[in-house]
């Protein structure tokens, strides 16, 4: 099982510079990192760096310890399922899962076990005669999947390799490949659009934006303390509400989008910059429905979307379209003016500025603190 | 009741004028159709069609000097082509010409196409060189090519003379003409059968090379498991038109041997030329065009067969 470490590693092409820039990292053995960002942000650049399939400009890349900066592709003792599956087309399936084994030589009755075991994990076995083009979208996908389950590599590098799956099969995938990489152990890096993917995958996840590292961490940690505005509009669904906000009357009272009018609690004000321009964040859970007694604010309904256990309501909040997701039905209509409870220790505060963390929501942290 | 049948009645008369739309559709598209192929059908007519059928209605006939027919003579024609030795002879040597010809040229352009699909720097300029004799036309090249093989001054003697061995008669040798002409259109064929190549190979995805690298794939592994089947079609092509090409070889035969010494290097073609605008017999020289003709039909024919297998087109 290998270990990635990534030291100031970074890419420019002769038409675009620096679509990468000083990445540092580092992959523990058996880890399964996960890499997010939107699209054009480098992940697929990153990832075919570290396979030896895109040239490095700068910095150092270590497998195990050892400078590979220079190995092909082929002595880095990696597989990777492509983003657009790199099938053989002249070859049948059966064919192109064994084509690596045939080319390492590996014995023809384990070549034939390992094809078994990897076209029954994907659910393959119905297919193996066909060529790829007689396959829809996500069966070929399978197929580049099994062709790097059967190297028993030490480390595998997945360029989204659920994207063109449906629904069932994706979240069935994901649960299959979780369970084959606790299994066999190797270290995996994954890129995905997919939050969801991230969250629920991913032991750690790096936020990638513009070529530039936002985060690094666990799914938890990146949901609860965002490093900053990006990575709290990237993860997690429906993103977070934000709002441009600044203190009023002695520190006890913050303006939100000029629309709402908050009460802090001394001890959340305590740590922050009074004088200085915030915008605040909160989670759509977080926004709850308010009661007779609780109730801080009403607020107009702009949209409701009903999903049977929960009901997303979106309200207008100044220039910002807030979520809220409420458990169960609400029949609720659009126009009506809403009770909501919105509660200060649920706040994360940045710096409108730079768009970094302030203070994280000290709901979560007391959480996590007796979590620990 | 009579709501529902007047229903059925307007739904069947219904079904009748779509069929009668559809039909006119048809009709319209197959009219299009005609149009677009006109133009290729009156040249084919006029350049190919026509002559063809004219030189089969001419191989059952004898001809005076000026190609008029002038007795039927049926299939008599043919039969004193088989009986003559000299016509087995050039059929020999045009075989044997394909044979030295079509291999080496496609296993030399493919070899070139290869290396000159690599990425390296100043690639360009090899590419062009390589490509470079399609350029240059049969006449010249066959001139350049004589000169070389001049007995006395030709830089091949030369040569062999610097090193001591006795100079070869080129093309008056009759162990050695048929293989000067083929070293000579293997060298003029080469520039179109690379540029054909080379263009088959850059066409093959780079993802597939990716992936062959990571998962541990040789140099030769790749060449055989990748580049070769998907190159395929393409080889496949080159081939036959490599094939084709050599048995209507003329112009190079024409200005370097003359078909000599003894009929070594009259091919079909030449011969063809020979027997109708030297020896002015037209139905003879028609009769080895039908059995040219068939004999490329049917190669051409099991080519496609095998290549059924072979080929895998995407
Ligand atoms: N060969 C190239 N030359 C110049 N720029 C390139 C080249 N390949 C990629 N890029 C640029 O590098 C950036 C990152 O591309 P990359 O493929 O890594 O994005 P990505 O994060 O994988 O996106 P996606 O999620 O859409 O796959 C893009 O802006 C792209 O335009
Ligand atoms: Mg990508």
């Amino acid at each position: 099982m290998s270990q990635v470490e990534l030291i100031e590693l970074s890419k420019s092409y002769e038409k675009q510079k620096d679509i990468l820039k000083a990445i540092n990292l580092f992959i523990k053995e058996g880890e399964f990192f996960v890499l997010v960002g939107p699209s054009g942000s480098g992940k697929s650049t990153l990832l075919r760096m570290i396979a030896g399939l895109e040239e490095i400009s700068g910095g150092i890349l270590k497998i195990n310890n050892e400078l590979v900066n220079h190995l092909p592709p082929k002595d880095r003792n990696l597989s990777m399922v492509f983003q657009n599956y790199a099938l053989y087309p002249h070859l049948t399936v059966e064919q192109n899962i064994l084509f690596g084994l045939k080319a390492k030589k590996v014995g023809k009755q384990e070549q034939q076990r390992r094809l078994k075991e990897a076209a029954e994990m994907v659910g393959l076995t119905e297919l193996l005669k066909r060529k790829p083009r007689e396959l829809s979208g996500g069966q070929r996908q399978r197929v580049a999947l099994a062709r790097s389950i059967v190297s028993h590599a030490p480390l595998c590098l997945m360029d989204e390799p659920l994207s063109n799956l449906d629904a069932k099969l994706r979240s069935n995938m994901r649960v299959q490949i979780r369970r084959l990489q606790k299994r066999l152990g190797f270290t995996t890096i994954y890129v995905t659009h997919d939050q969801v993917e991230a969250m629920t995958m991913g032991d750690r996840i790096m936020v990638l934006n513009d070529g530039k590292i936002q985060q690094v961490g666990r799914p938890i940690t990146l949901y609860n303390e965002p490093a900053n505005l990006f990575v709290a509009s990237f993860i997690g669904s429906p993103k977070m509400n934000i709002g441009k906000a600044h203190f009023l009357a002695k520190h006890k009272r913050l303006t939100v989008e000029n629309e709402l009018s908050i009460t802090v609690d001394p001890s959340i004000a305590r740590g922050l910059p009074l004088d200085r321009p915030l915008t605040i964040g909160i989670r759509a859970e977080h926004l709850l429905p308010g009661t007779t007694e609780n109730t801080t604010h009403y607020l107009e309904v702009v949209n409701v979307e009903q999903l049977g256990n929960e009901t997303s309501i979106a309200f207008d909040v100044g220039t910002e379209l807030w979520t809220a997701k409420w458990p169960g039905q609400w029949p609720i209509q659009v126009g009506q003016k809403v009770p909501v409870h919105l509660s200060s220790e649920h706040l994360l505060f940045f710096d409108s500025e730079t768009g970094s963390l302030i203070q994280s929501a000290s709901q979560a942290k007391k959480q996590e603190v007796l979590v620990i | 009741m009579s709501m529902s049948s007047l229903a059925i009645q307007t739904n069947e008369i219904n079904l009748e004028y779509v069929e009668q739309v559809k039909k006119r559709q048809r009709m319209k598209n197959l009219l299009k159709g005609v149009l677009f192929l006109l133009p290729s059908i009156i040249l084919f007519s006029a350049f190919v069609f026509y002559p063809m059928i004219r030189t089969i209605y001419l191989s059952f006939f004898l001809t005076n000097t000026s190609g008029v027919t002038t007795v039927f003579v049926g299939l008599e024609n043919y039969i004193n082509l088989f009986k003559s030795p000299i016509f087995l002879k050039n059929i020999q040597s045009t075989f044997l010409f394909v044979l030295y010809t079509v291999p080496a040229t496609v296993i030399i352009s493919l070899f070139l196409a290869i290396i000159a699909s690599e990425k390296l720097k100043g690639i360009g300029f090899f590419r062009t060189i390589f490509s470079s004799t399609m350029g240059i036309s049969v006449a010249a090249a066959s001139v350049f090519w004589m000169f070389l093989f001049n007995p006395t001054m030709g830089l091949l003697n030369q040569l062999l003379k610097s090193i001591g061995v006795e100079p070869i008669g080129w093309l008056t040798d009759p162990n050695w003409a048929l293989l000067s002409v083929s070293v000579t259109t293997i060298w003029m064929n080469i520039g179109f059968t690379f540029l054909v190549l080379l263009g088959g190979l850059q066409s093959i995805n780079s993802y597939l090379y990716e992936s062959a690298d990571i998962e541990g794939a040789g140099y030769f592994y790749k060449l055989r498991r990748i580049t070769i089947p998907m190159l395929s079609p393409t080889l496949f092509f080159a081939i036959t038109v490599s094939i084709i090409n050599a048995f209507q070889t003329f112009g190079q035969i024409d200005i370097l041997t003359q078909g000599g010494p003894q009929n070594e290097t009259n091919l079909i073609v030449y011969s063809i030329y020979r027997e109708a605008f030297v020896n002015y017999q037209f139905g003879s020289a028609s009769a080895q065009a039908v059995v040219l003709f068939i004999m490329i039909l049917f190669l051409t024919a099991i080519q496609f067969k095998l290549g059924e297998r072979k080929v895998h087109y995407q």
